[in-house]
């Protein structure tokens, strides 16, 4: 037992550590594509395409009409771009907050019974007659400058989708820092994922499409609660290309507690587990490139031996605690024998946490390069401080629940 | 369609920081029981240097064994053997080899202590103790914290430590000697036999020279802050 304990270990390591290696060398690629980006992306653009922004509602008075007012403030031709603003039924004030924004001439508001997100998308995508579309949430607010930081991609003929880079508006609370610092990260993920061509969630806020992929493939579904990562899976399945600009940057409200960020993810990982089995003929199928081969397999395996890494190390500190405790009632407390010791020889020089410090160690590497990316500068913040210390305990509360829910088929809720 | 060199390089890169973390292992873990070799190495020339002198002392008065003519190591030896058991990097069979010469020493040691105490008439003050790795053995692991307490508590204590089912003849014999059954852990004190747990206190009143060797420790401590006074 404990020696295959001991071989899911080293296989769990061996994997992080390939990932996280080959994310690198991805990165040493694209950096000059990067510097590029940064210093053209958005500044000539010649012809501006015609663009639809679907702002789907439910319970959203307090932020929807930020969200709108930052589209109206978007560096774009007016003309070219117009809002569908889709009240899903929503029961508090959201449908008097649309309605002062109805006499703008680019603005149409909808409304229908509550159907689920994807259902408002659908409606408003008939109502589409731009050469592209895209969503954001309602809880979301744009720079004046992402969409012209979007636009270019749609040069290249054979890109179908451009999904943003995602901030933390406004962190207020600990966790909310801390997912500043997470969302980092998956600025820096989801740019290199796009160099791979593996991007498999287009998210809610701000993602852009031609309309044709709707009008190819079929519009939203309901994907398990994850419309927007169940689009890009089929996206990818017929090979429609989706990238990533990481200069368009979006900002968010993050879950400010800990069971509305548990709910959400929860929510993302269960949509990420059953989309995955339902596209699982991807995996490990050449035909579709890094996401099939590496990507799906990796990110879904990422799940499992997160669980059994942190349940592994909860195990032995446990034992620990309890040998601690049966000393202390022993022979109770003394500082000579009781405290750690630091004679080196007693330091824990096994293979399990050399191999563990190196992940570590390029998970920091990366961590840094994602701050930098995100932020233009890495300074030390509470952000770093509270993902550091706590992200590691809350992770596995929701993929254990995800994992749970998907094996027992039991449905989840939005909220 | 995907460029395989890529995968290559990290799977190299990757293999290479695996390899490197088993070899920096590996290296560690020898160096750690090279470390105990030379412990071992010491307390056995320590062990031949007081059997030389006890010979050599043999037709003279027990005053000129002076403090400190025992071996002072054993108890490091056995703590970086106890840790070294639980770990993965140490190689068993080297392991194996320096418990081995662990357990003699204490039994070199454990006859030295014996004849100074009968030709000295001192009172005892050596506990030998049988404990098992084999079987869960709850009551072993408190003992183990108990010993050590008491090793702190007076650094003039010798506590022998032995794996009951280690495969070593001069450890049968120590069994067969003293009768120790396998109801372990069990405790030889003063030639009296007793099993299963003990408190500290239990202990101190069972080792009656503890209590000598503690008004000992205080005498030399209130030597050393008079001295220090003046």
């Amino acid at each position: 037992m404990a020696e295959i304990q001991a071989l899911i270990l080293y296989c769990s390591l061996f994997i992080s550590l390939f990932f996280e290696v080959f994310l690198l060398i991805t990165y040493l690629e694209v950096r000059e594509e990067l510097d590029l980006e940064d210093k053209h992306l958005g500044k000539n653009i010649r012809e501006f395409p015609t663009v639809t922004i679907i702002v789907p509602c439910f319970n959203e008075e307090r932020t929807v009409g930020d969200t709108i007012r930052s589209l109206l403030d978007l560096d774009y031709p007016k003309e070219k771009l117009s809002i569908i603003a889709v009240d899903d039924g929503s029961t508090d004030g959201t449908r008097r907050e649309l309605a002062s924004f109805e006499s703008r001439h680019q603005i149409s508001v909808l409304s229908k019974k509550n159907g689920g997100k994807h259902t408002a998308l659908n409606l408003a995508l008939e109502k589409v007659e731009s050469e592209l579309v895209g969503c954001l949430d309602a809880d979301s607010f744009v720079d004046s400058d992402a969409l012209r930081k979007i636009v270019p991609f749609f040069d290249d003929a054979s890109i179908m989708a451009v999904t943003p880079s995602i901030k933390v508006f406004e962190p207020q609370s600990v966790l909310q820092y801390l997912q500043k610092i997470e969302y980092s990260w998956g600025i820096f993920l989801r740019r290199m994922l796009s160099s791979l061509g593996a991007l498999y969630v287009t998210p809610g806020p701000f993602s852009i499409f031609r309309v044709r992929v709707f009008r190819e493939l079929g519009g939203y579904a309901h994907g398990h609660q994850t419309e927007d990562l169940e689009i890009a899976l089929r996206m990818q399945k017929h090979r429609y290309k989706i990238v990533n600009s990481y200069g368009a940057h979006v900002y968010t409200v993050a879950p400010k507690s800990l069971g509305a960020l548990y709910r959400q993810r929860v929510r993302w990982t269960y949509g990420f587990l059953n989309n995955a089995i339902d596209y699982r003929g991807m995996f490990f199928n050449k035909k579709y490139g890094h996401i099939g081969i590496f990507i799906l397999p990796i990110a879904t395996s990422s799940i499992f031996s997160t669980l059994f890494i942190f349940g592994n190390t909860l195990w032995n500190n446990l034992n620990g605690a309890v040998d601690a405790l049966v000393k202390f009632q022993t022979v109770g407390f003394n500082w000579h024998s009781s405290l750690p010791s630091f004679d080196w020889f007693f330091f824990n020089t096994g293979v399990l946490p050399i191999l563990a410090t190196g992940v570590v160690m390029l998970t920091l590497i990366i961590l840094y390069l994602s701050i930098k990316m995100a932020e233009g500068k890495v300074r030390f913040s509470r952000g770093i401080f509270y993902y550091l210390a706590l992200y590691i305990f809350i992770v596995p509360l929701w993929l254990t629940k995800a994992v749970f829910n998907t094996i027992f088929r039991r449905q989840i809720n939005w909220r | 369609m995907i460029n395989p060199k890529k995968y290559i390089v990290a799977f190299t890169i990757t293999a290479v920081i695996f390899g490197t973390a088993i070899y920096v292992s590996n290296l560690l873990g020898q160096k750690k029981l090279e470390d105990v070799r030379a412990i071992e190495n010491r307390v056995a020339l320590d062990i031949l240097s007081s059997e030389t002198q006890f010979a050599l002392l043999e037709e003279t008065s027990c005053r000129d064994i002076a403090p400190g003519f025992l071996s002072k190591e054993l108890g490091s030896i056995g703590e970086r053997l106890t840790y070294a058991e639980n770990q993965t990097e140490f190689n068993t069979n080297d392991l194996e080899y320096l418990k081995r010469s662990y357990f003699l020493l204490e039994i070199k040691d454990y006859l030295l202590m014996k004849r100074l105490t009968e030709k000295c008439g001192i009172k005892p003050t050596f506990i030998l103790y049988f404990y098992s790795t084999e079987d869960a053995c709850e009551e072993c692991q408190r003992t183990g914290y108990v010993l050590t307490a008491l090793r702190d508590k007076y650094p003039d204590l010798r506590v022998y430590s032995f794996d009951y089912h280690f495969d070593l003849g001069a450890i049968d014999t120590l069994v067969s000697i003293y009768k120790v059954k396998l109801d372990l852990p069990a405790l030889i004190i003063n030639g009296l036999t007793y099993y299963g747990f003990y408190s500290v206190e239990d202990l101190e009143t069972m080792v009656p020279a503890l209590k000598e060797l503690a008004a000992r420790a205080k005498a030399l401590e209130k030597t050393a802050t008079s001295t220090l006074t003046d």
